[in-house]
C-alpha cells in the first residue's frame, strides 16, 4: 500500500517535470532555430534568398569565402544609403586583393524591396554588393539567424519605417563571424579588419 | 520506481538549463557593439574635402551650409542638414520645410542606442534659443525628404522653404555632396 502512494507520488513529480523540460527545450529550438543561443556565438546560418544579381543566393555559394553582411532597408534616408557607400568605399580600396569579399545587403523591408529596387539601388555601389530580399518569413528566419533586430514603426498617411540593428558582420570562410563593423567607422579601421578577413584561413 | 526517480533527477537540471537558455536576450542589442562615434567619420582622412558655406538670413536667424548627399538610384528619401544660428535676443522655433522635390518633408530624429537605429518624426517643432545653434547633422536631426520625386545627382542644388515660427519663411538650397559625403561642399570620396 505504501510502496504503491509512494510510486504514485513519484510519477505526479515526474510528469511535470518532464513535460517542462520538453517544453523548455522545445522552446529553445523554435526560438533558435536550432542553432547555439550564446551571444557572440553561432551568429549567422544557412539561407536561400532573392538576389539583386538574378536568381537566388544561397549560403552555400558562400562557402570557402569571407563575407560581409548587414541588414538595411531603400527608404532609409542615413544610416542605410552611408553604409552601402562605405562598405563600397571599402570595397573598392581593397582593390584586386579584395575581389573574393561579397557584401551581402539584407532588405528587412520586404514588403517594399523587391529585387529590382535593390538591383537598381546598388548599381551606384561597388559591383560585389548584392541585394537579397525574399518573403516576410524568409526574412525573419535570416534576421534570426544573425541575431539582428527589426520592427515597423508607423508614420503618417500609412507610411511606415524601420528599426533595426545597423551591425555589419564580417564573417569568416567557415561561415562563423569573425568581427564587426560600424556606421561611421574609419576607413583605415575597416580597411585593416577586411585585410585580417581576407588573410584569415 | 527507480526509473521515476532517475527521471526527476534528469528533468531538474533539463529544466534549470531550459529556463536559463530561454531567457537570454535574442535581440541583437545583446550583441551588436556600439556604434563607433559618428565624429570619428569627419575625422576620417579618407573624406577629407574643401569646405564651400553657404549661408542664408532670415531674421536674426542664420542657416548655414544646408547639405545633402547623392541618392542611390530608384531611392525614394533622402536626408538633408544644415546649421541654425540665433543671433537674436528672442527664441525661435523651425515649423516646418516645404520643397518641391519631395512629396513630404519632415524634421526627423536618428538613434541609435545597443546598435539598433531608430528614426522618429520629431514631437514638436525644434526650438533654436538665443545665442545657440541648432545643428541638423548625420547621426542626429535631420530633414526628411520622403516620395522623392526624383534622384539627387552630386553638384545639384536642391530648394527649399524653412517656415519658422517668428522669422517667417525663408527660401535656402541645399547643396548636393557624394553619396557618402560627411557634410557641405564635400564632393564624393570614392577613390
Amino acid at each position: 500500500m505504501l510502496r504503491r502512494v509512494r510510486i504514485v507520488l513519484w510519477v505526479a513529480c515526474a510528469i511535470p517535470l518532464l513535460a517542462l523540460g520538453a517544453v523548455g527545450i522545445l522552446e529553445i529550438t523554435q526560438r533558435n532555430g536550432g542553432v547555439e543561443a550564446l551571444p557572440g556565438a553561432g551568429i549567422g546560418g544557412p539561407f536561400k534568398l532573392a538576389s539583386s544579381t538574378g536568381g537566388e543566393l544561397s549560403s552555400d555559394e558562400l562557402k570557402g569565402k569571407p563575407f560581409v553582411v548587414f541588414f538595411g532597408f531603400t527608404r532609409c534616408p542615413e544610416i542605410c544609403p552611408t553604409t552601402v557607400s562605405d562598405i563600397s568605399t571599402w570595397l573598392d580600396a581593397l582593390g584586386p586583393d579584395g575581389k573574393e569579399i561579397k557584401a551581402l545587403f539584407i532588405s528587412i523591408d520586404p514588403e517594399r524591396d523587391d529585387v529590382a529596387s535593390l538591383k537598381d539601388y546598388l548599381s551606384s555601389f561597388n559591383d560585389r554588393i548584392i541585394g537579397l530580399t525574399g518573403t516576410p518569413d524568409q526574412i525573419a528566419a535570416v534576421a534570426k539567424e544573425y541575431r539582428v533586430f527589426y520592427a515597423k514603426h508607423p508614420l503618417k498617411d500609412g507610411d511606415y519605417t524601420m528599426d533595426h540593428s545597423a551591425v555589419i558582420y564580417l564573417m569568416d570562410r567557415q561561415g562563423k563571424l569573425a568581427g564587426t563593423l560600424s556606421y561611421g567607422d574609419q576607413t583605415s579601421d575597416a580597411l585593416a579588419k577586411l585585410k585580417r578577413l581576407l588573410g584569415s584561413a | 520506481m527507480t526509473r521515476f526517480f532517475a527521471a526527476a533527477i534528469t528533468a531538474v537540471p533539463t529544466l534549470i538549463g531550459a529556463l536559463t537558455l530561454a531567457s537570454m536576450p535574442q535581440s541583437a542589442a545583446a550583441f551588436a557593439g556600439a556604434p563607433a562615434p559618428l565624429r570619428a567619420a569627419l575625422a576620417d582622412p579618407f573624406r577629407q574635402a574643401a569646405m564651400e558655406a553657404a549661408e542664408f538670413q532670415a531674421g536674426s536667424l542664420r542657416i548655414k551650409a544646408p547639405w545633402m548627399r547623392a541618392t542611390p538610384k530608384g531611392a525614394a528619401v533622402a536626408g538633408g542638414y544644415l546649421s541654425i544660428t540665433n543671433a537674436g535676443p528672442e527664441p525661435d522655433r523651425l515649423v516646418s520645410v516645404a520643397s518641391d522635390v519631395a512629396g513630404s518633408v519632415e524634421v526627423h530624429e536618428m538613434k541609435m542606442s545597443g546598435g539598433v537605429m531608430t528614426m522618429r518624426p520629431v514631437a514638436d517643432s525644434l526650438e533654436i534659443r538665443p545665442g545657440a545653434t541648432l545643428e541638423l547633422k548625420p547621426g542626429g536631426y535631420h530633414i526628411m525628404f520622403s516620395q522623392l520625386r526624383h534622384g539627387l545627382s552630386e553638384g545639384d542644388k536642391v530648394k527649399a522653404t524653412l517656415t519658422f515660427e517668428k522669422a517667417g519663411k525663408v527660401e535656402i538650397e541645399f547643396a548636393v555632396g557624394g553619396l557618402a559625403a560627411t557634410g557641405a561642399g564635400q564632393m564624393n570620396h570614392k577613390m
